[in-house]
């Protein structure tokens, strides 16, 4: 089996199939994490670039782990650190780093559309991890993984995204991924934080919290960037938390089954009380250990693709 | 030197002329216009048109030139060339320079720049010192100079009170106010917010930031009687509030540019930057509203907005990459293309689109096509089928989201100032 695309640049227009055979090769690489030695050769001899345009620790790290795993030889480059704050273009900067032969690139960037530009300047494979508000397909594929780890199955599965969803990378793949996997998605958050015409996308919009717990099965809570928004889209972040948090009260009193999961890193007392993000309905550090096994398998099946 | 234009069709809704003749030009001045029989005049270049159209010079009332400032990325010269190229014989530039044209100096460092050129240029002057928002420039100093309109174009008229001022000032010249209608507190987006900016996670720009800014404007015209006139108009419910304003009565003109009238958003899902202008593409329902307000004369003429980048700018993220098209060279195959053989205009409504109504708006004469005038022409074919090649543009730079489009229509040869383009090459006569 092999992935239909060369790339993977978002979740939109991937089909079931490929979804299914990442998330189904990243349970083999799950059992590897837990073995003595977490290495396999799969990747040896290919040549990884990270390039992240934009600050990230986790996304970063894990797919540095999931590389060296893999056996795969990486470098990195950074914005701040490198030619860029030279004044160096994007394009001369990918094309002088591809020189020293590189196949796959890892790339973040904070404009949206990035990825699939890398595709018309460079013959490397193209890794997504996050561009702009776009996408962040990664993260959107373990989110998957863990959610189906948990419960078995995401077809049928009711799956709400939570928080400010406009300046989300994370909502759209997820929306794209669990939407071709047969869940149905909704969003919940502060009006101001809903995209224009998000309908179209088949997604259902909630200003309710409490209604939104009740309603689902799982709520993917997305982190509350404090310094942008308090004051410009929400007035405060104590406004926030009283009627967008979730509390351990909330999940009680609506539904007691509901599923707890967030992309980290978390705001502890906004979007989540510590009660909760420490508490038996989530599964967050599940979710950063799949994220390894879901980016090497990714790593992997992009890796070896056969030549066409 | 003599031209004969043989068997032309001379067409200028201005004077209600249609017809079928020869036209004999003399030392940039016609002659003779009616059946000239070949011989008649035996030094004459003979130019044989059956079937094309001649109309008064087509007129972009909205182009950036780039000089000075930019002479990288255009000139005075190449800009020209490409208006010629496109089938005009007048331009006005946007003062959006470096130095901005704010004083009369750079008036004159443009008009020494084209005075030989075929191609009129004339100045937009800007309404603020340094389109800053914070002075009004010194518009009738500008005017005696040869401005023949006011636009901090690029910016908005920063304040309410400023752009009232400038409606006030400006009726003592009798020139327009061009704003571009955009509120600077919802500016800064890469694309049109609708439902494809939400799928691309791109930064949005509404309509309503556009519509805002034309209302105040129409409110400001009505309220003083000055000239205000909205630079490429490219909103439904902008276009609504314009109709709405001449139907009261309000001293409002309005243009568009074709990629307004050609594309839409869903091209953005290439993330090319060619397709990042400002104001950004809209949605189809957008396009319509504009298509119909130019059948209607809500819309009074077509303007390029113009605007050469260099390639090092545009090859950029998406996000980052400047906005604006280069349109001179492809405007009149686009509207040929899109809205004459389309059936959505007339050829006459083209001709006031294209050269007439821009003209007036700027208090600028109207060519006309008769004995005694100075000749200031454009040769059309309307049939003409070409592939736009942006490698083969006159304009110094690259930047059209059109290369490689099949288009119907293009200009033959254009006529001014004792001079003709014709065959790719500028000619005295």
């Amino acid at each position: 089996m092999a992935l239909s695309s060369n790339h993977l640049l978002g979740l939109q227009g991937v089909s079931k199939e490929d979804i299914q055979l990442i998330l189904d090769t990243a349970t083999t690489f799950r059992e590897v994490l837990e073995r003595p030695i977490k290495k396999v050769p799969t990747l040896q001899g290919k040549t990884i670039l990270n390039l992240f345009y934009e600050n990230s620790t986790r996304t970063r790290l894990s797919f540095e782990l999931a590389e060296k795993r893999l056996s795969a030889d990486t470098i990195n480059f950074s914005k701040a650190g490198s030619s860029a704050a030279k004044g160096e273009s994007f394009k001369d900067t990918v094309r002088n780093i591809e020189s020293m032969k590189v196949d796959m690139i890892v790339v973040r960037h904070e404009s949206a559309g990035v990825p699939k530009y890398l595709t018309q300047i460079s013959n490397a494979s193209i890794i997504n991890a996050g561009d702009g508000r776009h996408e962040h397909p990664t993260q959107a594929l373990l989110d998957m993984y863990s959610i189906r780890e948990r419960l078995g199955q995401i077809e049928g599965l009711k799956i709400c995204i939570v928080g400010d969803i406009s300046h989300s990378r994370v909502a759209l793949s997820n929306i794209y991924g669990l939407q071709a996997m047969g869940a149905s998605i909704s969003v919940c958050g502060p009006s101001t934080m809903i995209p224009w015409e998000i309908e179209t996308l088949g997604v259902k919009v909630y200003n309710n919290i409490d209604k939104a717990i009740a309603d689902h099965d799982v709520l993917n809570v997305l982190r509350i960037q404090l310094e942008r928004d308090a004051g410009v889209l929400i007035p405060s972040v104590r406004e926030y938390h009283n009627y967008f948090g979730i509390t351990a009260e909330r999940i009680n009193k609506n539904n007691p089954n509901v599923l707890i999961m967030h992309p980290g890193p978390i705001n502890r007392g906004v979007e989540l009380s510590s009660e909760v993000a420490d508490g038996p309905f989530q599964i967050i550090l599940n979710q950063v250990t799949n994220g390894v096994a879901v980016r090497m398998a990714v790593l992997y099946l992009l890796g070896t693709k056969p030549e066409e | 030197m003599q031209v004969l234009l043989k068997g032309v069709r001379v067409l200028n809704p201005d004077q209600n002329l249609d017809r079928e003749s020869d036209i004999l030009i003399e030392d940039g001045i016609i002659k003779e216009i009616g059946s000239i029989e070949t011989g008649k005049y035996q030094s004459a270049k003979v130019l044989e048109l059956a079937g094309k159209i001649c109309v008064p010079g087509l007129y972009d009332m909205h182009v950036h030139l780039r000089e000075p400032g930019r002479e990288d990325e255009e000139t005075v010269i190449t800009g020209s060339n490409s208006a010629a190229a496109g089938g005009f014989t007048g331009v006005a530039c946007m003062p959006n320079t470096n130095p901005t044209i704010d004083t009369a100096e750079v008036v004159r460092f443009i008009a020494e720049k084209s005075k030989n050129h075929l191609v009129e240029v004339n100045p937009i002057g800007a309404v603020t010192n340094g389109r800053k928002g914070e002075s009004l420039a010194p518009m009738l100093e500008l005017a005696d100079a040869g401005v023949v309109g006011f636009s901090d174009d690029g910016d908005v008229v920063k304040t309410s009170s400023l752009l009232r001022s400038a409606l006030e000032y400006s009726k003592m010249i009798g020139a327009p106010i061009i704003e571009h209608c955009e509120d600077a507190s919802m500016a800064g987006g890469a694309m049109n917010e609708s439902k494809v900016s939400t799928q691309l996670g791109l930064p949005s720009i509404p309509t309503v930031a556009e519509d805002i800014i034309v209302m105040r404007g129409i409110l400001l015209a009505e309220y003083t009687g000055g000239k205000f006139h909205v630079a490429h108009v490219s909103s439904k419910r902008s276009v609504e509030l314009i109709r709405e304003a001449k139907q009261r009565s309000v001293n409002v003109t309005a243009e568009v540019t074709p990629h307004h009238f050609t594309l839409s958003d869903e091209n953005i899902k290439s993330f090319d930057t060619n397709f990042k202008m400002n104001p950004p593409l809209r949605e189809q329902k957008d396009v319509d509203a504009i298509v119909e307000a130019l059948q209607d004369g809500t819309i009074d003429c077509i303007a390029s907005d113009h605007a050469p980048h260099s390639i090092e700018e545009k090859e950029m993220e998406f996000i980052y990459a400047p906005n604006g098209i280069i349109g001179l060279e492809t405007q009149l195959g686009l509207a040929l293309t899109e809205l004459y053989h389309e059936d959505k205009l007339t050829l006459e409504q083209i001709v006031e689109k294209l050269s007439i109504n821009p003209r007036k708006i700027l208090g600028l004469p109207v060519p006309q096509i008769s004995e005694g005038e100075k000749a200031n022409l454009t040769i059309i074919d309307t049939e003409l089928e070409w592939e736009v090649d942006v490698d083969k543009f006159k304009s110094k730079s690259k930047n059209s989201p059109f290369n490689k489009r099949k288009l119907k229509g293009a200009s033959v040869a254009v006529i001014n100032k004792s001079q003709i383009f014709y065959n790719d090459e500028f000619m005295s006569i």
